[in-house]
């Protein structure tokens, strides 16, 4: 486990604050790979990061700002990945970007023309917060292709708000940059869409959640980290470890700040 | 406020208070959102029966064929290298004969201002002089090859290779997405290295680490290029010269290829033994390239970028040449000490000790090596000014350079340690000296073997 090190410099890097100001506004902005989400970052943020459209384009987390409404928005890049099971460094990232990133709202990207596949790594998200948006891009593909989508009912079955855009173009930008801003200074509320596991591990789930609230504090997604422990995964001890040092360094700073 | 040490033993405990089999959990967690997102999908998407054939699928077909990929392959990077050294060749002219007026100039102007002869030395025949070599050497090359290379990424094609070479890489043992790391190495190896996180287990990420440097660089591309155009290209005569040394270029980048997957087979076989694991490569679609941002990534991203670097390390390069090529120890120069000491080496290998000296001296940045040798060579004296192209070819003749020379520095540059950004970058990525260490260990030995390999034929056989 030789890279955890830098795994672990990397997390407490985006805990300390990814932010321009402490008011900014911090939005993930998360999708699989071949999405357009580069090109959606670059134009939301005007920078221009180079795209590209294969997997491992973006390894590391690239953040850039913007202003909507008089906020100002700080716009973190998450790796492009398939899934949030944290098979690899990327997932891993994107992962704890999302769980102890706290970000306002986290932005799904998807690919209109590949939805189904596309929403796998979007109910993940909603498991981990309520906060997301749901952004499907590549629409003109999507129509070439024949298909089309409905926007509005795909947004009550996940019950959070959806924006179809074509971001090559700049279509659609404005709608998702409002939707963000709305949710982040809570203007609307979100109400995700929960999956209902077998009766077993919703039993192991009641059972654990009292400890888990006892020992997580609210902060964290509960039902999630249950979700991660009975599956098993050995990664998230270390990310909540990492969390709580990177969070307790942060509260001795501002300790010392006030002496 | 301590509270992980005892609350994280608390959470492993409660973890172990399950009495569910994980694997099970994990594999109904995962299809219970399969089967939402199906469901979910089906709900949401009108798709309507659309006859056209869809062209992505049958350019892939073609693409990725048994039959046609690689010859596509090779035809393209042919085509790319052929456009660069064509295209290179004027620009490169023009820009040398400008630096070197200038050069004509500034020392017009040290005399007038009665400068002492060691600081005209360092300035304009060292940093300045290191400049201009690398810009005129450099420049025109990464000009054309950036865009060109930027536009088959943005195309999409790069994918594509990586599905062509996968096969090749899991009979090496190693992860297919090797493939796709590899072929970022072709920009820089750092960022390849960087890339080498998208594989998941942490054996096959080591052995992509440790071989990517076998693809050449943007830092080593215009060395190729410019060393292959006038060694082997001019040999050819002039109708010809462009396609041979486009097709030399092609074949050292095969090599690096080849040499890329013969070492991950041995890692994998020794050092880091294991079973290569599956995934699927998916193959995007192919998008519409946009010209004007391709250009402007390429110049901004890439060619600004190398050349900026490039420059920050060769004014000082420039100067530490030329003060190494002017203090004289007991009647010789610094240079000349440590070259002479690296001679014997350097022939054995079918170099010389300059060469040598200039791939050590270049370990800061390989866009260097080039414009160290020149200066070395310029400050034996046996030319005094340098303004083309053809000069360059018989200044290398001029110290002793055959056809065996030029191949084996093209190898040597293909083959031997990564700069000194990559191994940083090795040693944050791995967080192993160890692995850092091997990853210079085993390049520059294979580096070494195969130059002296082919230099002791080439003296057998008396091809020499």
């Amino acid at each position: 486990m030789e890279n955890n090190n830098n795994h672990h410099a990397f997390i407490h890097k985006s805990y300390s604050s990814p932010k321009n100001n402490e008011r900014d506004i911090v939005i993930a902005l998360a999708g699989n790979p071949n999405t357009g989400k580069s090109t959606i970052f670059n134009s939301l943020t005007g920078l221009n990061q180079h795209t590209g459209n294969w997997p491992g384009k973006t390894v590391t987390n690239s953040k850039g700002y913007y202003q909507y409404y008089g906020s100002n928005f700080t716009l973190v890049d998450l790796p492009g990945t398939y899934s949030l099971l944290a098979n690899s460094q990327d997932e891993q990232i994107a992962r704890d970007f999302i769980c102890f990133g706290k970000p306002a709202v986290t932005v799904v990207v998807t690919d209109g023309t590949n939805l189904e596949r596309n929403l796998n790594l979007a109910l993940q998200v909603l498991e981990i917060t309520n906060n997301a948006v749901l952004c499907v891009n590549l629409l003109d593909e999507a129509e070439r292709k024949g298909i089309s989508i409905l926007l509005d009912k795909l947004s009550t079955e996940l019950g959070i708000p959806v924006v179809g855009t074509v971001a090559r173009k700049g279509q659609g930008l404005e709608k998702l940059k409002e939707a963000i801003w709305q949710l982040a200074t809570k203007k609307i509320s979100t109400s995700p869409i929960k999956i209902k596991y077998s009766q077993e591990i919703e039993e192991m789930i009641k059972m654990m959640t009292p400890q888990l609230e006892h020992l997580l504090g609210e902060q964290l997604a509960v039902r999630w980290v249950a979700l991660r422990l009975l599956e098993g995964d050995e990664t998230i001890f270390n990310s909540i470890e990492q969390y709580h040092l990177a969070k307790q360094q942060l509260l001795e700073g501002a300790v010392a700040l006030c002496h | 406020m301590s509270l992980t040490i005892d609350k994280l033993q608390q959470l492993k405990l409660l973890s172990q208070q399950s009495q569910l089999d994980s694997d099970l959990v994990r594999d109904q967690i995962v299809s219970e959102i399969y089967k939402k997102s199906a469901t979910i999908a089906d709900k949401v998407i009108l798709k309507k029966p659309h006859k056209k054939l869809d062209l992505d699928t049958k350019l892939d077909d073609i693409l990725t064929s048994r039959i046609f990929g690689y010859p596509i392959m090779l035809l393209l990077l042919g085509l790319v290298l052929w456009i660069t050294v064509t295209g290179a060749n004027y620009p490169s002219q023009l820009l040398a004969k400008i630096f070197f007026g200038g050069q004509e100039q500034l020392t017009v102007l040290f005399q007038y201002l009665n400068a002492p002869d060691w600081l005209h030395g360092i300035l304009v025949l060292g940093v300045y002089r290191g400049l201009a070599w690398v810009v005129s050497v450099m420049l025109p090359p990464m000009a054309i090859f950036f865009p060109l290379f930027t536009f088959l990424e943005d195309l999409g094609y790069l994918p594509r290779v990586a599905f062509n070479l996968d096969r090749f890489f899991r009979k090496a043992g190693t992860h297919g997405k090797q493939a796709l790391t590899m072929s970022m190495g072709f920009g820089c190896n750092a960022a390849g290295v960087i890339a080498c996180r998208i594989i998941d287990s942490p054996r096959e990420k080591l052995i992509a680490i440790l071989t990517n440097n076998f693809v050449p660089c943007n830092g080593r591309f215009p060395t190729l290029i410019t060393i292959a155009a006038i060694f082997f290209g001019a040999a050819a005569g002039a109708i010809y010269s462009t396609y041979i040394a486009s097709l030399v270029v092609v074949g050292i980048v095969l090599v690096g290829i080849a040499v890329t997957l013969l070492t991950s087979y041995a890692l994998s076989k020794t050092l880091l033994r294991g079973v290569p694991s599956t995934f699927t490569l998916e193959l995007p679609p192919y998008r519409k390239p946009q010209v004007m941002r391709v250009f402007i990534r390429s110049v901004y991203d890439r060619t600004i970028f190398v050349l900026k670097r490039a420059i920050v390390v060769a004014a000082p390069a420039g100067a530490i040449t030329w003060l190494m090529a002017n203090i004289q120890i007991n009647g010789s120069s610094i240079i000349e000490i440590l070259a002479g000491f690296l001679q014997p080496f350097g022939l054995a290998l079918g170099l010389d000790g300059y060469i040598i000296l200039a791939f050590i001296l270049g370990l800061p940045a390989n866009e260097i090596v080039l414009p160290i040798l020149i200066m070395s060579y310029l400050s034996q004296g046996s030319m005094l000014e340098l303004n083309s192209l053809a000069a360059l070819k018989n200044l290398l003749v001029a110290n002793g350079w055959t056809w065996l020379t030029a191949l084996n520095l093209l190898l040597f540059s293909l083959l031997h340690f990564p700069c000194a950004t990559t191994m940083l970058t090795i040693k944050k990525e791995t967080g192993s000296l160890k692995w850092t260490a091997l990853a210079f260990i085993i390049p520059t030995a294979i580096a070494i073997l195969v130059t002296f390999t082919i230099a002791q034929m080439a003296r057998l056989f008396g091809l020499l």
